[in-house]
Parts: structure tokens; C-alpha cells; sequence
């Protein structure tokens, strides 16, 4: 199986309950390097907490994740995001009050220097340090959108939500992950937004090679154009995986998203 | 946060700190309550005046443009005060006494501020500051300004048996915590013998460079000052200096992260930051300057003892970072200024501190939450230098 020959993300029986309710349910799921891989499937079948178990967010209840050949399996926020993982989030979390500059550069926690002596007294090299990812944050964000670049010093909450979107996903990449996970980017924008993000992410990831995503989406016209792979769940469970030519017109897919048993 | 645009106007600028000086001068030096009532009146119609021609925001721009230059004129405008001031021993002490509340809570700034840890122990680390003062003067001979050192130290190192209730609670329940240790600490030193118990304790005069300042300064027979002259200008340099830090601190990666773990935990662990760990440095960075302020306080007033350290002072200090605009360390001093020498000259207000107290910062919650001088967007380089 060449699927299986450069495994990204290899997860293994993922499972992990609220209560009585199994969110996850031995859920097998394998993301090759530089591809797109869309999971979908009705509301409720387990597709944010995928995402929040693989982050560290909440625990596992059993399975492994095994990523770019370390074990992950119930590693912490911090582990998950310094081996290379990071995320958006379905109800976009932005530091509101802080400028577009100061969000991204959350996302790029890993590359910049957080010693005391550094920060506090070498107040010359910090400069530097600043005004260098100060370039390349207007670089990363220019690729989306001109004019947003040119106003990284205003505070996120002036921005319509697809700038929002996009300053998140910005954060998302600016310290050049190796896997991005997008949860339903088209949450609260138009048809032509949506569409109009999706270039921006396909420019983006062409620049950054062998970036890989794993994209969860309701709007079946985006996991059409973008997905190289699409992953159905329902209830916690994979009920079919291929392109999406071939989740679209399986059986069990339709009586899934029609809520047939 | 107030982004309204407005051009910097550096003659404006320098003018309203002229005459912020000129007021402070009267009103430090008022004798009757009619005179002061009638400068609150002035005060009051001035600010409204300012808010109308849209002043606050020209000075903002301003200190955008001229931070060192802004910044030199308050340091001045303070030498100005304290000067003006250098025979009258009440009007320093009070001046004093606003210096020492503005660092501590420029410290409690940095803890609830930057990294939205709630502390309201705030006089029992100041009281720690100042016991460690009395005793090290006691039982030791350090110098002086070792002895505020450790009195910062000391608070610091207290406040970590604190750090684990406050990470693993949160909320409601971190600030409980703190409130709770408010009031063992009271309790503590009213039943510990060895600290003086309800009586307290004496604290040795600051000493520097052989100078005692508890003398006054006289120059032959003709010229007398306040011993507390030296006390306001030490005041002044540890103000200074602890304004210095804060800004730093606030200007840098590590100000970045502890926002970004106030504003949203979530996230910020996705992005690999370290909750516990930058939650912890702030409280300790705080617990650090109150105790100094409180070790400095303690040499000036000569004596120490547990009822200066209630939690009602615990609350003052949250009102005045509150009052002030959270995360503004211009904010906090300016407040400090207000609440500590308000009530001093209206002894009307003496007696309902705390009802006041209170009335302010639902006012404030409600119609200005973002306190008096509302922090603005974070300028990494000084004087709006661009990358
Ligand atoms: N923190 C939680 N506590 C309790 N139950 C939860 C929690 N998070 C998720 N669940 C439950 O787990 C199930 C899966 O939720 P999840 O958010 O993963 O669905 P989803 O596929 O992302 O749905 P949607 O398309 O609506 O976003 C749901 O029944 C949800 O109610
Ligand atoms: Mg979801």
C-alpha cells in the first residue's frame, strides 16, 4: 500500500467519551505528507474533538497517534504544537483587543526568544528580532491580502470576519508547521469568501511546500475542489474514506447525512 | 481600546503637565475644605473640557511620537512637586505615600494586568515588604537598599506557596485563595509574638551612602527641609525603575504571551505557550516590586504593625488598578495619585473611604471599563519606531 509509505499523521483506534456519549469511536485515520485530507460528516459525529484530542486539548481514552514518526498519544498542547501541529478553531479565537502583528506572532511561539535577559535587557537584538518577523508576518499576510498587510498594527476586532479568518490562519502558519487542521474556515462567510480563501490557502501552501491540511467543512463545494482524500465520520466512527467522488455517492454516506438507519 | 485619531501636539502636551503640576501645588497645599471642593469643581469641568477638544487622545499621539521627552517632563514635573514642597513635612509623606502605592500596584498591574491573575493579598505582600525591613534592620546590618531588595524577595518567594492553589483553581476560586491568605496573614502577625504581635514592630530609617534619612537636610542655618525630601526622591527612583520593567516586560515576547493567555488559555496552549509558567512569573514579578514598595514604606514610616495590612488595603490597591485603566502603568500611577491623596486633604472622605472606594469602581465597571486611561495597542519600539 504506497498510502501508508509517507505517513504523516497515523492514528489508531482514537477513542474518547463524555460521559455516556462516545465521541470518538476507535477511530482509525492515516494523513499522507502534502496532502489534503477532508473529514466530514453530520453535526455531532466527532470531527472538533478529532481535532482537539490530536492537540492535546482533552485526553485520549484510548488509541495512538503517532506523528511524523514521534508518538503523540495524549502529548500536551505545548508538545503537540512544538512537534509541528497547529490549528484553527470553529468559533475563530482571536485576541480581540490586541493588534493582527500580536496574534500572529502567538502562532509563532516556537521561533521566538522568550528568555528574561533577552527580552527585558537586550533591548538592541530584540529589535532586531522584531522587526525581522515583523517583515515576514507582512510577507505571510500580503499573500492573502495586500491592504490587511499594510494594517498590522490595528487591533483584530476592526475586521470583518474573513479577515479574521484569515489573520487566524496566518497565525496558523507563520512559524511553518508541517501540518495544518482548518475547522470549518467557511464558519460565518459568504459563498464568494469562502471560495475566495480557499485560493488563498492552495497559494499559500504552494509556497510553503509540503504543507499538509486537514480540512473539516460542511460546504461540500470546497471539499470538492480542494481535497485530495475525504474521511466520513459518523458517530465517532469512519464510515467510509477515498476521494471525494467516492464518499459522495456511497450509500452509507447518503444515509448518514440523511439520518437513515 | 480609545484609537480615535488624533495628531500629537507636544506644546498641548507639556501644557497639561504644567498645569496637572500647578493643580497638584494647590491642592497639596490647600488649608480650607472650600478650596479644595472648589479645585475638584475646576478639575472635574477641566477634564470634561479635555475630553471635548479630544485632549486625552492628542496626548496619547503624543507620547506615540515623544515617549523620552513626555516621560523626562513627568519626572520633572514630579522634582517640581517635591521641591516645591521641601519644608512641609505632610504634603511629601503623601506624595510619598501615592510613589510607594503606584509601584505596588504597577506590580499587581503585571499580575492582573498582563497575565489576568487575580491577587487580592495585595497589603499582605506590602506588609511582608515592610516586616522583612523591620526585622533584617533589627538583627542584621545590611545596607539599606539591600534590605529593599530582599523585602521584594522575600514577598516573592511567600508568594509561591501561593502559585499552585491559584493555577489549579481558577476564576472566582484563585481570587478566594487570595483572599483567604489576606487574612491568615493579618491573623498571623496579630498572634505571632516575635513580629510584635497587634503592636507591630519599629523599621530602621532607610540609610545611603552613610546619609540616615531620618535627619532633616540643613545647609548652614538658613535652609531647612524635610527629611521626607529623600524619601520622595527614593520613592521617585524606584518608581522609576519598576516603570522601566514593566514597560519592558510589556514590550516583549513574554508581555505578548502573558496577554494572550489572559485574553484566551485555549488557544494560547495550542500555540505552545506555557500557562502555568508565565501565570507563575507574573505573580512572582508582582509579589517582587509590592514587596519592595512595602520594604521602602516601612523605613519611611519607622513603624509596622498589622492593622496597615488589612484586606480592605488589599481591595484600595485592585480599585486603583481598576481606576486607573488595566494594563496602563500611567493609569495606575495616576490613580494611586487620586486615591491616596484624595481622602488625605477631604476628611469628609476619610470616614466613607471604602463606601467610595466602592461607589468608584462600580462607576468605573459600568461607564468606563477600561479605567480612566485605557492601555493602549502594545508599541514594541519606543517613540512608534516602525520595523
Ligand atoms: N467538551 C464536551 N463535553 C461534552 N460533550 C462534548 C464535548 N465536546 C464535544 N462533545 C460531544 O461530542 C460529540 C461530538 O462533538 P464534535 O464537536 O466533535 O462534533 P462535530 O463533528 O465537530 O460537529 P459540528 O459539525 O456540529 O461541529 C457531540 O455529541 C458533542 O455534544
Ligand atoms: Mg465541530
Amino acid at each position: 500500500m504506497n498510502r501508508s509509505s509517507d505517513l504523516l499523521l497515523d492514528c489508531q483506534g482514537l477513542t474518547r467519551h463524555f460521559g455516556g456519549l462516545v465521541a470518538l469511536d476507535g477511530l482509525d485515520l492515516q494523513v499522507r505528507e502534502g496532502e489534503i485530507l477532508g473529514l466530514i460528516g453530520p453535526n455531532g459525529s466527532g470531527k472538533t474533538t478529532m481535532f482537539n484530542v490530536v492537540t492535546g486539548i482533552y485526553g485520549a481514552h484510548g488509541g495512538r497517534v503517532e506523528f511524523d514518526g514521534n508518538d503523540l498519544t495524549n502529548a500536551t498542547a505545548q508538545q503537540v504544537y512544538r512537534s509541528g501541529i497547529v490549528r484553527t478553531f470553529q468559533r475563530s479565537r482571536m485576541c480581540l483587543e490586541l493588534s493582527v502583528f500580536d496574534n500572529i506572532m502567538v502562532g509563532n511561539h516556537r521561533r521566538l526568544n522568550h528568555g528574561l535577559w533577552f527580552n527585558l535587557f537586550k533591548r538592541g537584538a530584540f529589535a532586531d528580532q522584531y522587526k525581522k518577523n515583523y517583515a515576514e508576518a507582512h510577507e505571510l499576510i500580503e499573500i492573502f491580502d495586500p491592504p490587511l498587510a499594510e494594517r498590522l498594527d490595528f487591533p483584530v476586532d476592526t475586521f470583518p470576519m474573513i479577515d479574521r479568518r484569515r489573520i487566524e490562519i496566518c497565525r496558523a502558519l507563520i512559524s511553518h508547521p508541517k501540518l495544518l487542521l482548518l475547522d470549518e474556515p467557511s464558519a460565518g462567510m459568504t459563498h464568494d469568501e469562502t471560495m475566495q480563501l480557499m485560493d488563498d490557502i492552495l497559494t499559500v501552501r504552494k509556497r510553503l511546500s509540503g504543507l499538509t491540511i486537514i480540512i473539516i467543512e460542511h460546504e461540500m463545494g470546497v471539499i470538492e475542489r480542494i481535497t485530495d482524500h475525504c474521511v466520513v465520520l459518523n458517530f465517532g466512527r469512519k464510515i467510509c474514506e477515498g476521494t471525494f467522488k467516492k464518499v459522495s455517492t456511497d450509500s452509507n454516506v447518503q444515509e448518514a447525512y440523511l439520518g437513515v438507519e | 481600546m480609545s484609537n480615535k485619531i488624533a495628531s500629537p501636539s507636544l506644546p498641548i502636551s507639556l501644557a497639561v503637565i504644567a498645569l496637572g503640576t500647578a493643580f497638584a501645588i494647590l491642592f497639596l497645599g490647600a488649608e480650607n475644605e472650600y478650596l479644595i471642593g472648589s479645585l475638584l469643581v475646576f478639575v472635574t469641568l477641566a477634564v470634561v473640557a479635555s475630553s471635548k477638544f479630544n485632549i486625552l487622545n492628542r496626548m496619547y499621539a503624543t507620547f506615540a511620537v515623544h515617549e523620552v521627552l513626555m516621560q523626562a517632563a513627568i519626572v520633572v514635573a514630579t522634582l517640581l512637586l517635591v521641591a516645591w514642597f521641601y519644608d512641609d513635612h505632610f504634603s511629601l509623606l503623601m506624595i510619598t505615600a501615592a510613589m510607594v502605592y503606584a509601584i505596588a500596584a504597577i506590580g499587581l498591574n503585571i499580575q492582573f494586568g498582563y497575565a489576568g491573575v487575580l491577587n487580592f493579598a495585595g497589603a499582605a505582600f506590602l506588609g511582608i515588604g515592610c516586616y522583612t525591613s523591620a526585622v533584617l534592620g533589627q538583627y542584621t546590618n545590611l545596607p539599606s537598599m539591600l534590605i529593599l531588595c530582599l523585602g521584594g524577595l522575600v514577598a516573592a518567594v511567600i508568594g509561591t506557596i501561593l502559585i499552585l492553589p491559584v493555577l489549579r483553581t481558577s476564576g472566582h476560586y484563585a481570587a478566594l485563595v487570595t483572599i483567604a491568605f489576606s487574612i491568615l496573614f493579618k491573623t498571623f502577625l496579630e498572634v505571632n509574638d516575635v513580629l510584635g504581635g497587634p503592636q507591630g514592630l519599629n523599621v530602621k530609617p532607610t540609610v545611603l551612602f552613610g546619609w540616615n534619612f531620618n535627619t532633616n537636610i540643613e545647609i548652614r542655618d538658613e535652609f531647612e527641609a524635610s527629611f521626607y525630601l529623600c524619601y520622595a526622591l527614593l520613592a521617585l527612583f524606584l518608581l522609576a525603575l519598576a516603570f522601566i520593567f514593566t514597560r519592558r516586560l510589556e514590550r516583549s515576547w513574554i508581555g505578548l504571551s502573558m496577554d494572550s493567555i489572559r485574553l484566551d488559555e485555549t488557544a494560547s496552549a495550542c500555540y505552545g505557550l506555557n500557562i502555568a509558567l508565565w501565570k507563575s512569573v507574573a505573580f512572582t514579578f508582582g509579589n517582587f516590586l509590592i514587596g519592595v514598595a512595602g520594604a521602602m514604606y516601612g523605613q519611611m514610616l519607622g513603624y509596622v504593625a498589622p492593622s496597615n495590612f488589612t484586606f480592605g488595603d488589599s481591595l484600595i490597591l485592585v480599585s486603583i488598578v481598576l481606576l486607573g485603566g488595566i494594563g496602563n502603568p500611567w493609569g495606575v500611577i495616576t490613580a494611586a495619585s487620586i486615591v491616596i491623596l484624595l481622602p488625605e486633604k477631604f476628611q469628609i472622605i476619610q470616614e466613607y473611604r471604602f463606601l467610595l472606594y466602592g461607589i468608584v469602581v462600580i462607576f468605573i465597571l459600568l461607564y468606563r471599563p477600561k479605567g480612566l486611561l485605557p492601555r493602549q495597542l502594545r508599541n514594541y519600539l519606543p517613540g512608534g519606531m516602525k520595523a
